[in-house]
């Protein structure tokens, strides 16, 4: 172990290594964003474009939609490392597994929760979202998306070697899922009647540091049941 | 100390204990559930507020407060067997989710048909109900992913972490209406304090909660059975009972 790698080292090359793989492949970055943003997009065409009936359901839409997105992009968290061997040799390692995948969740969160915090006001604005809304749009989501990523791997370690886990995926995740959507429309809309709602943030928040602390040995532990 | 428990580890003793226990188990379910639902259907007091219609709690309460203590057991067997490696626990576990489930099912329904003359409404998306509703997601998702695997092994396992994951939810449902504003009643069965219930209409509830968990142990008897010929159907002693019953 003399000649091994520090923890941070450790962590840092697999976080570097998949953020230059996704890099590579750069539909695994943009095809759950346009999904989010077509998604969106079908719902003014669908109930109609009165901009007060939009504003009213703005936060759901956008939430759901996230939901989705999230959901869309977990497939190849570790897919592809399964199918080609690389994530049996990271189990074998002598780093502690909780960590790896802290990693790979991290970088898959940059790429896909980001650029969805990114363009989520953007869809607000074409949703009429209320003006005073916006801060905690932004807020939900920054703190959100990450919960979404670290549960969401559990289901993904769970279902991976399974050849059709996708469907089974979504009954997996979505009950898990439910809370945050819950206290983060609470909170939009709270902001919208412009009372406050730092105990709805409070709450996510918590989630956050509940599930980055705890999903990580769930997900090691799925995993090494799906590897066998 | 605990040396006599582990012996039931073995698939053949705990197969005919559950056997031994089974009729006990039917015939207290049974004379608990008919006592308790004869009293409150028929005898217990009519509530002076919503006449005879609050009748269906003596089904309603024992099917939701039992649907989560099912959770519960399913989540602790599944514990026992990722952290102690017992085949029998996960075969429990596995044994359970399907009850727990219908349990959870029965308790929506009789909400909701209790909902219609008292609310108003089949449903509310209230946090009670919300989080029942994600119960039995739950239990859907452990079901189908117990379903999924063809090594029942690598199956248990990964169910057990899910069901382990889904513990969380407990809590919500208990403390929902307290937490909230909701539609749905509180608690009126209180351990420590006293209940907010006469004792005739609450002896039958209580029987009956009981009735019904004695109930959800016969019925996961006799699937725990089957699933442990079910995961030894290759080994001696199952090929001799086969055999032993195959000549009745």
């Amino acid at each position: 172990m003399k000649k091994g790698l520090s923890f941070r080292q450790a962590f840092f090359t697999l976080l570097k290594r998949d953020l230059q793989i996704a890099v590579r492949h750069k539909g695994d970055i943009f095809n759950p964003l346009l999904f989010f943003v077509l998604v969106v997009t079908l719902f003014p065409l669908g109930i109609g474009p009165e901009p007060q009936v939009l504003s009213r359901v703005a936060p759901g839409i956008i939430w759901v939609a996230a939901l989705l997105a999230s959901m869309l992009s977990l497939e190849r968290l570790f897919k592809a490392d399964f199918v080609d061997g690389s994530l049996e040799q990271m189990l074998l390692s002598p780093q502690p597994l909780p960590l790896m995948v802290l990693a790979k969740v991290l970088a898959h969160w940059l790429l896909t929760g980001v650029p969805l915090i990114l363009v989520a006001p953007l869809l607000a604005v074409l949703l009429h979202l209320e003006t005073n809304s916006y801060g905690a749009l932004m807020a939900t989501l920054a703190l959100g998306t990450p919960v979404l990523s670290l549960l969401g791997a559990i289901g993904v370690a769970l279902t991976v070697g399974l050849r059709k886990g996708g469907v089974l995926l979504s009954l997996l995740i979505l009950p898990l899922y439910i809370p945050v959507l819950i206290f983060a429309t609470s909170a939009i809309d709270a902001a919208g009647l412009n009372l406050p709602y730092d105990g709805q943030l409070a709450i996510i928040a918590a989630m956050l540091v509940g599930s980055l602390t705890l999903a990580p040995f769930a997900i090691g532990a799925s995993l090494r049941v799906s590897t066998n | 100390m605990w040396k006599w428990l582990h012996s039931y580890a073995d698939p053949e003793r705990a197969y005919k204990l559950a056997g031994k226990l089974l009729p006990w188990f039917s015939a207290i379910a049974l004379g608990m559930i008919g006592v308790g639902s004869i009293w409150g259907l028929m005898f217990a007091p009519v509530d002076y507020q919503q006449g005879d219609s609050y009748r269906i709690i003596f089904i309603h309460v024992p099917a939701a407060s039992m649907s989560m203590s099912a959770y519960m057991a399913m989540a602790s067997s599944a514990f026992i067997g990722l952290v102690w490696q017992i085949k029998a626990a996960d075969w429990a576990a596995a044994a359970i989710a399907p009850v727990g489930a219908v349990l959870t099912f029965i308790a929506l329904i009789t909400g909701a048909t209790w909902g219609k003359p008292m609310w108003g409404t089949w449903w509310v998306w209230d946090a009670r109900l919300t989080s029942e509703l994600v119960l039995l997601f739950l239990y859907l998702g452990v079901i189908s992913l117990y379903a999924a695997f063809e090594d029942k092994v690598l199956a248990a396992r990964a169910a057990g972490i899910l069901a382990i994951v889904g513990v969380i939810n407990i809590p919500i449902i208990k403390y929902s209406v307290e937490w909230w504003n909701s539609l749905h009643q509180p608690a009126t069965i209180k351990i420590t304090e006293e209940s907010s219930m006469p004792m005739e209409m609450l002896a039958p509830l209580l029987i009956n909660i009981l009735g019904f968990g004695v109930m959800i142990g016969a019925i996961t008897l006799v699937r725990f059975r089957a699933e442990i010929l079910a995961r030894n159907g290759m080994r001696p002693w199952v090929r001799e009972l086969a055999k032993a019953e195959g000549v009745k």
